[in-house]
């Protein structure tokens, strides 16, 4: 089968294409996802194939969209759902952190909530504090939820398509930068398991560990560092929860360095998670202390000389495995 | 009923936010500006309005689309445009840029992202008022999408059985992004709602920024002797997309040349030459207007940014 290049947006609206032909119990719900299309376009043309009833337009009412999905999800539907900035993910915490992720337990593993929560995260769009943030490792803390963050257009569609399959509610972590982004993707259906990483680029003297808009800067960091006579492994966590340790691990003992970038602030994050795990499980193989490389302390600033400190750009990792392998 | 000189001041207020927004819009194109911003072109009698109808010591609360309520409670457009440019400068040291935009000393309590976030803070800076025994009030901006969040109704109940000082101004401008009102509400009127929580409610045309202020001097007036919140709703339109990106692909263009006919400020022009302001009169503050913007322009072009250093300090108070 040939492959095409799409963009992320592209991936996750085939995702969501194919799966709303495939199972009439798939439907999406949100802000301006219909004629709008979605505030960045990735929902364009699905009102038209599938109609008001199956593309849900909802008022401004972030709790009452994360509810109903959950409702739905209860009887028998299988919704996706989309919060328009992961920001507005405060607005349903109670939904998401009280209700979705507890309910199958509490309930006696008598009741399955099989929905996909869609959101944005990130700076980068001069948007400042209210739809810049990236507040996915808040959720992966709580048992119950499923968490996933892809890289690619590819592992977007494949991993999207699994996650509406999964009996479990998933967050589905997307980039605003990534959304133009292209990539090759088969013509035939596929998945990506939840819960598998993925080696990126092979290297044999550190362990770059990130997800999401970080792994494309890994890469071009690997590149950049490989010039200079670093060998860096990039390693894309691809689900945040269920995490891959095993993959985690192997790199590790190969590598004995580790970096975990990210791009929340870097205190009390998910990276720290990473961290733990590799001291915890292969401390007698690291040649030197785990690395986090997270955001600044501070909220998104909106000037954009700020915002771009904000973060770890390329040069940034650049120089920190420079002064962690030197 | 406002003087002739209020009046004046009130075509000059809105003709200023219109001047303010074309410019922004201008610099964004020449990426002097960047981001997001949302403009308040047609809507700036509810602004002028509103604000019109309050003392200088009481408290407003704006939204994402909050130029107009920032520059109609006083605010230095050179300062705000500086914010728009990431200045130091500016209103928020550009830290916050346009949708954040706050001049607290003006007693503009700031915009917001997170639409209707702003209507709780907006009952409790009117329990403060009331706690600290002022005769302050609270006028509460938010869109008619703002009205269908939790926080809303939460608020406004609050509010209604606490009998703050405060004034919810509902712009119903018929969307929300792209959601028509007509879609996202089962009734008629967004006053309607009012009798749900027992206060009073009502609609005005939006479009009148003398209608506008009637409502809210009353309003205001019953909110500062003890009679608790009102809800109003101000009928109005949006002349632009929502946003710097937006096609308008859920609106006609006959719908929006329709409602421009309605200008808001060519209605008070016309009124004042009416009552007998000459052309010469109201061309000079117009003049006046453009100056004020040019140097905001100017003021913001030339200004620093702040250090990553002086950013960090700010996360915390000392
Ligand atoms: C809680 C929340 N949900 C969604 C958004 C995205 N959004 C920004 S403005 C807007 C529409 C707001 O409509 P309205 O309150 O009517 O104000 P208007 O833009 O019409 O002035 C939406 C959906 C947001 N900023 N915050
Ligand atoms: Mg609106």
């Amino acid at each position: 089968m040939p492959n095409k290049t799409v963009t992320y947006a592209e991936a996750i609206r085939e995702a969501l294409r194919e799966e709303m032909r495939r199972d009439p119990a798939v439907f999406l719900i949100g802000e301006d996802i219909g004629v709008y299309g979605g505030a960045f376009g990735v929902t364009q043309g699905l009102i038209e194939e599938f109609g008001e009833e199956r593309v849900i337009d909802t008022p401004i009412s972030e709790a009452a969209i994360a509810g109903a999905a959950i409702g739905a999800s209860l009887v028998g539907m299988r919704p996706v759902a989309e919060i328009m900035f992961f920001d507005f993910m405060t607005l349903c915490a109670d939904q998401v952190v009280n209700q979705a992720a507890k309910i199958r337990f509490m309930f006696g593993g008598k009741a399955k909530v099989p929905m996909v929560l869609r959101s944005p995260v990130g700076s980068g769009t001069g948007a400042a504090g209210h739809h810049s943030g990236s507040l996915e490792s808040w959720f992966t803390h709580i048992p119950g939820l499923k968490v996933v963050a892809p890289a690619t257009p590819y592992d977007a569609k494949g991993l999207l398509k699994s996650a509406i399959r999964d009996d479990n509610p998933v967050l589905f972590v997307e980039h605003k930068l990534l959304y133009r982004t292209k990539g090759e993707i088969p013509e035939e259906d596929y998945q990506i398991p939840i819960g598998k990483g993925e080696i990126k680029h092979q290297g044999k003297d550190v362990t770059l560990i990130a997800y999401s808009i970080m792994v494309p800067r890994s890469l071009e960091a690997a590149k950049i560092l490989a010039q200079q006579g670093i060998e860096a492994e990039v390693l894309d966590l691809r689900s945040l929860r269920p995490l891959d340790e095993e993959l985690i691990l192997q790199s590790v003992r190969k590598t004995n360095r580790a970096m975990v970038i990210y791009e929340p602030s870097k205190f009390g994050a998910f990276g720290a998670e990473i961290a733990a795990l590799i001291m915890e499980k292969a401390f007698d193989y690291l040649d030197a202390p785990v690395i986090r490389l997270g955001g600044e302390e501070m909220p998104p600033p909106y000037n954009p000389n700020l915002e771009k400190k904000l973060v770890p750009q390329v040069e940034d990792i650049v120089r920190s495995v420079r002064e962690m392998v030197i | 009923m406002p003087t002739l000189e209020e009046k004046m001041q009130m075509f000059y207020t809105m003709y200023l936010i219109r001047r303010f927004e074309e410019t922004a819009e201008e610099l964004y194109m020449e990426g002097k500006i960047w981001g997001t911003f949302h403009l308040y072109i047609g809507e700036e009698a509810v602004a002028v309005g509103g604000c019109a109808a309050l003392r200088p010591e009481d408290y407003i609360t704006s939204t994402h689309r909050g130029h107009g309520h920032c520059i109609a409670k006083g605010a230095d457009v050179k300062r705000m445009m500086a914010e728009l440019m990431g200045k130091k400068t500016g209103y928020c040291l550009g830290l916050g840029g346009s949708m954040h935009i706050a001049d607290v000393e003006k007693g503009n309590l700031g915009a917001t992202g997170i639409v209707g976030s702003g209507i709780p803070i907006a009952v409790g800076a009117a329990l403060g008022c009331k706690l600290m025994h002022t005769d302050r009030v609270v006028l509460c901006f938010f869109g008619d999408g703002a009205a269908n969040t939790g926080a809303f109704h939460e608020a406004v109940n609050l509010a209604a059985v606490l009998k703050l000082p405060v004034v919810f101004l509902c712009e119903n401008n018929l969307y929300a992004m792209s959601f028509p009102t007509r879609k996202s509400f089962a009734v008629q009127d967004i006053a309607e709602r009012a009798a749900g929580y027992g206060i009073p409610g009502v609609a005005v045309d939006g479009m009148d920024v003398l209608a506008v202020q009637e409502v809210v001097t009353q309003a205001v007036a019953r909110a500062r002797n003890g009679g608790g919140p009102t809800l109003i709703e101000a009928k109005t339109y949006r002349f632009k997309g929502h946003s710097k990106s937006d096609k308008n692909v859920y609106r006609t263009k006959e719908e929006i040349k329709q409602w421009m006919e309605r200008c808001p400020i060519k209605r008070l022009e016309s009124h004042l030459q009416s009552v007998g302001v000459s052309a010469s009169d109201l061309e000079r503050l117009k003049q006046k207007a453009e100056e004020e913007i040019k140097e905001a322009v100017q003021f913001g072009l030339t200004s620093e940014e702040l250090s990553l250093e002086e950013a960090r300090r700010l996360v915390y108070a000392e």
